[in-house]
């Protein structure tokens, strides 16, 4: 498997990614590079092996639907890059 | 007394030898001493101070709980109230953490005294400390080389006896290679044993904290307070924390020492071979038996850990948005310039590099191929291990293969580097707990041996670990200019 300088674009946008223009060839050359190593899982076969989620296979925890978080908005939003009346900040989407 | 184990601090704190805040003083001025390591991002000598008067207070009325008033840090993967929690990475750089990390408020509530928070590699990923925004951690024992990663602050720092113990966290070997390149003694605990709550997401299946310090008596000393169930971590296993310190003394003859002829076989350098080697006859002589092991698995641990630690890693990572909190670039455009360039600007290279593979990995036509493969592989390496531990007690084997290698020596091929991990990466995959301990030198350079147990044997892996700790003195060594 051999990606392209285009692949490695196409992959940061779904990744919401920045890369420098600069650096995109030798993040093709490097990614090539492990999905080879990671080609060698296709010489075991795997057909009747169920895929492994959980070390323990531990099923996720279920608890009753109850409020047990306080509200802690003013402290989580003290360290936010921009807030005002108690909403993050972005630019416009919807003109 | 900054060589001594948490063990003998303990007991000398209640002695009235010294006093929390003379120890706690002692050992910031050989953090400041030592400043070149480059082993902590931050110190929090003022916090510091005061927490060990509060310890000295409580050891005064003769009620203190165990670790009260014993210096120690976290690697700054842990978050702390009011402490930056950088996470080794640009992107967290102006991260003041809300909240405790379970971790932090369990020693905390256990009177151990937070010095600072430790290099690391950035988010976790990498096996030298060489990808951290804050630079490279030089190894005490050769400062020209690397201390092993992602837990190098930690490692190098209780290394230099700049601390008696830190935090570390393992996906990969994290905690077990920085422990054998350093010469200290770490250990990764069952997945499941140690909360992951307020401990940075890597790669979420595999990620488990763990303690790093001289010797397992006191792994097991901080481990105690670590472990326990977690109602807020939800892959937290409820399962009772035994006494860790109560089989330290106990007997190995009859030990059954598992070796897999697939760590021995000729990829393995002759000097690692012969050191594992003294190592295991030191057990021999202790009356274990030794018995040859297959792991036919062993060899796509590598290939399936570079899927599922990626995938894992770009779905965690994807909350770094430039939007709640963390780094935000200036003047962004749309929301997507918001989006792609604060994530351009705060991450590094290792970390956009496991990003893209595991945004690939995950792509629409590609998850079977790549996720359910590598878990499905996942699963032959757990059955390899749990048929081993049938015949076996513990599984014994080298961490690394070979001693601290030089900073930038493999910082320019991705794979030369990942290939380092190549005897720690399949415990995390199995999610059995294991430990390195100090086992002689190579180059006057320090070697781990690896000892891998049963789920939830840790009582079990400490024993083995302070029994050979009782008969050799490579924990006790400490580098030239550190003593």
């Amino acid at each position: 498997m051999s990606l392209t300088a285009d692949d490695v674009n196409k992959i940061a946008y779904l990744a919401r990614l920045g890369i420098d223009a600069r650096d995109t060839e030798s993040y093709a050359k490097d990614l090539t590079g492990i999905l080879d190593l990671v080609a060698q899982m296709g010489t075991v076969d795997t057909d009747n092996v169920i895929p492994m989620a959980h070390p323990l296979d531990q099923a996720q925890r279920l608890r009753p639907d109850l409020v047990s978080e306080s509200n802690q908005r003013e402290a989580f939003q003290a360290i936010a890059p921009q807030v005002e009346a108690d909403l993050y900040l972005v630019p416009k989407v919807i003109e | 007394m900054h060589t001594k184990t948490i063990a003998q601090l303990t007991k000398g704190l209640r002695a009235g030898d010294y006093s929390s805040v003379e120890l706690t003083q002692s050992y910031l001025e050989r953090i400041q001493q030592h400043k070149s390591l480059n082993s902590f991002i931050s110190v929090t000598g003022e916090q510091a101070i005061a927490t060990a008067k509060q310890a000295d207070a409580l050891l005064a009325k003769g009620n203190a709980p165990l670790l009260a008033g014993i210096p120690i840090a976290h690697k700054d993967i842990f978050c702390t109230r009011g402490v930056k929690t950088s996470c080794g990475s640009k992107m967290l750089d102006n991260f003041i953490a809300p909240y405790n990390a379970t971790v932090v408020e369990k020693l905390n509530a256990a009177g151990t005294v937070t010095l600072g928070k430790l290099n690391m590699d950035e988010f976790a990923m990498g096996s030298s400390n060489e990808t951290s925004f804050y630079g490279s951690v030089q190894n005490p024992w050769a400062t020209n080389t690397v201390p092993g990663g992602s837990s190098g602050g930690s490692a190098a720092a209780v290394a230099a006896r700049l601390i008696p113990g830190a935090t570390g966290t393992d996906t990969g070997g994290s905690i077990r290679q920085p422990a054998a390149l350093c010469g200290i003694t770490g250990l990764k605990p069952t997945y499941g044993r140690v909360s992951r709550y307020g401990m940075i997401a890597y790669a979420s299946s595999l990620d488990q904290g763990g303690p790093m310090t001289q010797t397992a008596e006191d792994a097991a000393l901080m481990l105690q307070t670590m472990a326990g169930f977690d109602p807020k971590d939800s892959t937290s296993v409820e399962c009772e924390v035994p006494d860790y310190s109560a089989e330290l003394n106990n007997s190995l003859a009859g030990l059954k020492i598992g070796l897999p002829k697939e760590f021995f076989d000729d990829a393995l350098n002759s000097e690692m071979a012969a050191t594992i080697e003294t190592a295991i006859n030191a057990y021999i002589k202790m009356g274990a038996e030794i018995i040859e092991v297959s792991m036919p698995n062993l060899k796509l641990a590598i290939p399936a850990y570079y899927v599922i630690a990626p995938a894992e890693c770009s779905a965690n990572l994807s909350r770094m948005d430039g939007v709640r909190f963390g780094h935000r670039c200036t003047n962004p455009a749309d929301l997507n310039d918001l989006y792609i360039r604060s994530r351009g600007e705060g991450f590094g290279t290792e970390v956009k590099r496991r990003i893209l593979v595991g945004t690939y990995a995950l792509s629409e036509g590609y998850y079977d191929a790549y996720y359910i493969k590598a878990q499905k592989i996942r699963r032959l390496i757990s059955d390899d291990f749990n048929t081993a531990l049938k015949q076996v007690d513990v599984i014994m084997g080298p961490v690394s293969p070979t001693s601290a290698f030089g900073l930038g020596e493999k910082t320019s091929d991705p794979i030369e580097m990942y290939l380092a991990d190549i005897y720690t990466i399949a415990i995390n995959l199995a999610g059995l707990p294991a430990m390195s301990i100090p086992a002689g030198f190579i180059d006057k350079k320090p070697v781990g041996l690896q000892i891998i147990g049963n789920y939830f044997a840790e009582a079990k892996l400490l024993n083995v670990a302070h029994q050979y700790q009782q008969v050799t003195d490579w924990h006790q060594q400490t580098p030239n200019g550190f003593e």
